[in-house]
């Protein structure tokens, strides 16, 4: 039952951390830019929504409904500043770019909120810890819940943006062949601005849901990067289902890990990375997509 | 839909549709293109021969806003659009299609339509859905519509080039090489669908090496070498001019 326990905690673990990697997905798929800023844009965003909720004294809830429109238009400035830039030399550029981005956040955020350690469980009341208690002493905790009900809800909004809207053809179609997509009247740019924005958005989210259920840092972010990466690997780059099953596996594999060994968390969740990545050599040339049984949409 | 053209076929009496001046395109220290002077007249299908590397591709580019010329200015329908990029020059009826079909392919028949009816004829839900059928039908792909775009053959992507060019409203299309690579069986086949653009009073111009598919629909020939325009007029006279002969055969010898 321990085990069974584990590995259902392992899920809404996962959960978080597919939250965390979709915005990161989402922006490889559609402009094969990995941005190594993500982390830090999600602690930043955790800070942002921090700080409204106590500023105004509101839910952390009402806090993020104030957030997305600030992040979707940092997303945009993003894209429009140092993306787009430096995606013109070329694919390497804006890995430095993203990585000079994350350490320039980092401090910056050291340098306005100090060193200490928030959260914002206490921002939260009961949900921070409450739950429902299971056969054989199972604990279902509710943000946990919550986190795996907002995870499903994002990744099908994202889904159903790409299939069913006019902007989610439209990004299709650049992700594909951008100068293509120029030919048939998709304004590239702006397209991309606009998937910045989403992604953006999304990592207000994931954010905070990070500062709901533990506690960060300024310097929490490239721990959320890594994290938020290895998903993406283990459930196949660019595609969004792949990603809450890269989620999901990596959770299980640190929470199954830690059971092993108390330093076991961190390596339960390497070594699943590093065997699905080593499968993935073994049998490269094969067709992957398709992998899970789902297509990836936003894959080029 | 659309409608036949009262108008005479009369060349004198149309207006130029676009209107290209004194094109230059530079890559570094290499010219492409050297001083073109191009013109399409409303309705027009002009054919563009020339052998490899006479830069016909590269006035097709700066026509459609791929590259933005170097030198020069293009006019579409009176206005200057020498500086508007491609996505714009095609939602104000420029389309081009490549030599080799670039499907989005991913997506399937349909969508690859249905996101080129949308966002380059600016249509609303419904008369985009209406204009990527219409589309479909006329090159003949209705039945392969929800085929994933990679999963076609050669033919039927040259088809769904045309039909997703075809699907912005265009007034002007720029066909690169669209018989390359096909028998003169299917060939004929897309000869019969730009035959009944012709009808729809949609400005044609193609790059071809395919003489005999090309001159079924070519009015006028325009013919390049080495970046610049040799010759053009009437199929026969351009193609019965000396530098033509010379820069298909070489100059005779003495």
């Amino acid at each position: 039952m321990m085990f069974f326990d584990q590995i259902l905690q392992g899920i809404f673990l996962g959960a978080y951390y597919a939250l965390i990697a979709c915005g990161l997905s989402f922006l490889f798929g559609v402009m094969r830019i990995i941005n190594l800023a993500h982390g830090s844009i999600a602690v930043l965003s955790a800070f942002l929504v921090l700080s409204l909720a106590e500023h105004f004294g509101i839910s952390p809830f009402f806090a993020l409904l104030l957030a997305v429109p600030v992040m979707a238009a940092a997303g945009f400035v993003l894209q429009r500043t140092i993306l787009e830039r430096s995606l013109r030399s070329g694919p390497l550029t804006p890995l430095l770019s993203t990585f000079g981005l994350a350490v320039v956040l980092d401090n910056s955020m050291f340098q306005s909120f100090g060193a200490n350690t928030r959260s914002l469980a206490p921002n939260i009341g009961d949900l921070s810890f409450a739950g429902w208690s299971g056969p054989g002493g199972i604990e279902v905790g509710q943000l946990a819940v919550l986190t795996l009900v907002v995870a499903v809800a994002l990744l099908s909004g994202l889904q159903a943006l790409l299939t069913y809207t006019p902007l989610g053809r439209a990004i299709r179609a650049c992700a594909e062949d951008p100068e293509t997509a120029e030919l048939v009247g998709i304004d590239a740019r702006h397209v991309y601005a606009a998937a910045t924005a989403i992604a953006l958005v999304t990592v207000a989210i994931a954010g905070t849901f990070l500062a709901m259920r533990s506690t960060f840092d300024p310097y929490t972010g490239p721990t959320q990067l890594i994290f938020a990466f290895e998903a993406i690997v283990i459930g196949g780059t660019g595609s969004l289902w792949g990603t809450l099953i890269g989620g999901i596996v990596l959770g299980v594999a640190q929470n199954l890990g830690s059971q092993v060994s108390p330093q076991g968390f961190l390596i339960g969740g390497h070594l699943a990375f590093l065997l699905v990545l080593a499968a993935r050599f073994a049998f490269a040339g094969r067709d992957w997509r398709g992998w899970f049984g789902v297509r990836s949409r936003a894959v080029a | 839909m659309w409608e036949v053209s009262a108008r005479s076929h009369e060349m004198s009496e149309r207006p130029n549709v676009l209107n290209a001046a004194a094109i230059v395109k530079r890559f570094g220290s290499f010219a492409a293109v050297t001083g073109v002077d191009f013109q399409v007249g409303a309705h027009e299908a002009v054919g563009i021969v020339g052998p490899n590397g006479a830069g016909k591709t590269t006035l097709l580019n700066v026509l459609a806003g791929t590259y933005l010329a170097s030198a020069g200015t293009v006019h579409f329908e009176g206005s200057d659009i020498s500086h508007l990029d491609a996505a714009s020059r095609c939602r104000l009826g420029i389309a081009r299609t490549h030599q080799v079909p670039r499907p989005f392919a991913n997506m399937t028949v349909f969508e690859n339509v249905f996101v080129a009816s949308s966002m380059g004829g600016g249509h609303s839900r419904e008369r985009a859905y209406e204009g990527c059928i219409a589309s479909l039908q006329l090159c003949g792909m209705l039945d392969v519509a929800n085929r994933q775009a990679e999963t076609l053959g050669l033919l039927d992507r040259k088809r769904l080039e045309l039909a997703r060019a075809l699907a912005t409203d265009p007034k002007v299309l720029l066909l690169d090489e669209i018989g390359g690579g096909l028998t003169d069986a299917e060939a004929a086949e897309l000869v019969a669908i730009i035959k009944q653009l012709r009808a729809r009073n949609i400005a044609i111009v193609w790059i071809e090496h395919i003489l005999h598919v090309l001159l079924q629909v070519a009015e006028r020939l325009v013919c390049m070498d080495a970046g610049r325009v040799i010759a053009e007029g009437v199929p026969e006279v351009a193609l019965a001019h000396p530098a033509v002969i010379e820069a298909y055969l070489g100059s005779g010898v003495t």
